[in-house]
């Protein structure tokens, strides 16, 4: 399955990812506005980037083939669809336990404390290229298949 | 010929998407004593608290067993296994026979002997007809006493103080939750549960229920002397591997089913997980039973993954961790929490009272071994990662860590590269 790849040799530590994943997943799809408005009102980014003196890498969740979070999740709100391969997110059913936040190692699950249940990356369902590849300025996130 | 599953918790989940992981054709046959579908068991403190619905308990979509080709038998009890013709009994005598069985059965809550404890009154917490019964419950009576003060009694509480009932929480132990927190972690939530109006009696426990001549419970009498008056009590101390079907069958058992780490017991072709499985620790290197969900879920999806391979994958091993809220403070507690004086770990605790904010990390050989996160779980997977991958530590790492900023680019290089950017195969 294609999945979304850093790289932090090509990584500027902009965070225009993180703006471009709060837009693709905000209602209005108005950056400004989702920045400004719907940012205030609890949406977030799943895509976060991580920095250590020169060096940054924007990390999201890795759809891992047996992820740790499903195996934690108690409501059934996170599942392996086996078609696609990806790890989805259904959040009618998330009762915000935070299981899945402390058994992810890749620290790629977290909280909405606003809404009280879980965010992050679904690859961008519905786009055919996720937002933060699209956005990346310098080619530092990439989507494709290396199974 | 059929796998066969005992047990329709959340290691048979697991199997069942761990064998289809690598069989999608041979039929799998579920058989379980409870009467309701899979369902995210510890969801029945939510749904007793009123939190969620009976729509939202399902911890799969209706069509799972469907699409996965699987049989379910529930309300159904398995009386015995024969090992040597590879079959199980069922108690209206039904024989089954099974090309791979897994028993998953899970455990039964513990009952101590305590005077009184027989009969109507008392109650537990682990299933969703326990959960019916004390909504049904609540709305006739006042006042409940939960015996245990674990994770399992603590959400009875919380959710039958959530009804309306004086509750109070009698506990043998000298704090709360003793097994997954220290001392202040303990204290912090035990505050905030007195916060709500729940009692909590530590370092006492129940000598007697006290019933009136007809039977109906009236109070419990304390070691201490002292009674509290109530109409009910739920018993929460513990649960204990359903054991009997394995012991029967000839199956090595200790405190749970002796399982390898492939999640094979010491009979061919006959695998454990969950709660009644004894599996290999990844901190403690031993092996032992640790009853909690994540495992239960990843022994079940081993053991389904290799109850369908030719070859042998084995399981990294069991970590204990609870993630639970009380009234809306956040905890995780992770790995090995409490060392003891001469096992020559680390601690590391930062304690903002004022923000009830509580964080221990323990460190043992230059890696992080476990940790306590009250009030702010937010890092809580960064940190995992580090006990999970057991990732050796300098003190530049080590340094962050203790600053609470865990990040994935304080892996080692090598690790990061690994897990983060794969080359293609």
């Amino acid at each position: 399955m294609r999945r979304v790849y850093p790289n932090k040799d090509f990584c500027i530590g902009c965070h225009i990812c993180e703006v471009a994943c709060l837009t693709a997943h905000s209602a209005s799809n108005d950056v400004v506005i989702a920045a400004n408005e719907e940012k205030a009102t609890g949406l977030q980014p799943c895509k976060a980037v991580y920095e250590k003196g020169q060096i940054s890498v924007a990390l999201s969740c890795r759809h891992c083939d047996n992820p740790s979070c499903v195996s934690a999740c108690i409501s059934g709100a996170l599942f392996k669809d086996e078609e696609t391969g990806r790890t989805c997110y259904n959040e009618t059913q998330c009762v915000g336990c935070w299981s899945c936040v402390m058994a992810c190692p890749y620290g790629a699950v977290r909280r909405n404390t606003t809404k009280g249940k879980i965010i992050k990356c679904d690859l961008c369902e519905g786009r055919h290229m996720p937002a933060c590849v699209e956005a990346c300025p310098n080619g530092a996130l990439v989507y494709e298949s290396r199974d | 010929m059929s796998y066969v599953i005992v047990g329709n918790g959340v290691a048979s989940v697991g199997a069942i998407e761990g064998i289809r992981k690598v069989d999608k054709e041979t039929p799998i046959l579920v058989v379980s004593e409870e009467d309701t579908p899979t369902y995210g068991r510890p969801l029945i403190s939510y749904f007793l608290a009123g939190k969620i619905g009976l729509d939202r308990m399902s911890l799969r979509p209706d069509a799972f067993y469907e699409q996965n080709n699987v049989e379910v038998k529930l309300s159904t009890r398995v009386s015995s296994i024969d090992t040597e013709a590879k079959s199980i009994t069922t108690d209206s005598g039904e024989e089954i026979a099974y090309s791979k069985l897994l028993l998953a059965t899970g455990g039964v809550p513990f009952m101590p002997p305590i005077k009184g404890i027989e009969g109507a009154g008392v109650y537990n917490f682990t299933t969703l007809n326990h959960a019916h019964q004390l909504l049904g419950l609540s709305k006739g009576i006042h006042r409940v006493v939960v015996i245990g003060g674990g994770l399992i009694g603590l959400k009875a509480a919380e959710a039958l103080r959530y009804n309306g009932l004086s509750t109070a929480i009698v506990e043998l132990g000298s704090r709360v939750l003793s097994a997954a927190f220290d001392d202040t972690a303990g204290n912090i939530v035990a505050d905030k549960l007195h916060d709500e109006g729940i009692a909590i009696r530590c370092s006492t426990t129940v000598e007697e229920i006290l019933r009136t001549e007809h039977g109906e419970v009236i109070g419990v009498r304390l070691a201490n002397g002292q009674k509290l008056a109530c109409e009910a009590v739920v018993v929460a101390i513990g649960v204990v591997p359903s054991l009997d079907l394995a012991k029967d069958a000839g199956l090595d058992t200790n405190r749970g089913i002796k399982v390898n780490d492939t999640m094979r017991s010491s009979a061919e072709d006959v695998y454990a997980a969950g709660d009644v499985a004894e599996a290999f620790d990844m901190i403690s290197g031993d092996a032992r039973v640790t009853p909690i969900w994540p495992n239960a879920y990843s022994q079940g999806f081993s053991a389904g993954v290799n109850m369908a391979s030719e070859s042998e994958v084995p399981h990294p091993g069991g970590l204990a961790m609870n993630a639970i809220s009380f009234y809306g403070l956040p905890t995780a507690s992770l790995g090995h929490v409490n060392p003891t004086e001469d096992e020559d770990c680390e601690v590391f605790i930062e304690h903002d009272e004022e923000n009830g904010k509580y964080r221990k990390l323990i460190f043992r050989d230059e890696k992080l071994i476990g940790y306590v996160l009250v009030g702010d779980v937010d890092f809580a997977g960064l940190y995992t990662g580090f006990v999970r991958f057991g990732l050796e530590l300098n003190d530049e790492v080590k340094a962050e860590l203790k600053a609470g900023q865990p990040s994935a680019l304080l892996w080692p290089e090598e690790e990061f590269d690994l897990k983060w950017t794969p080359a293609a195969e």
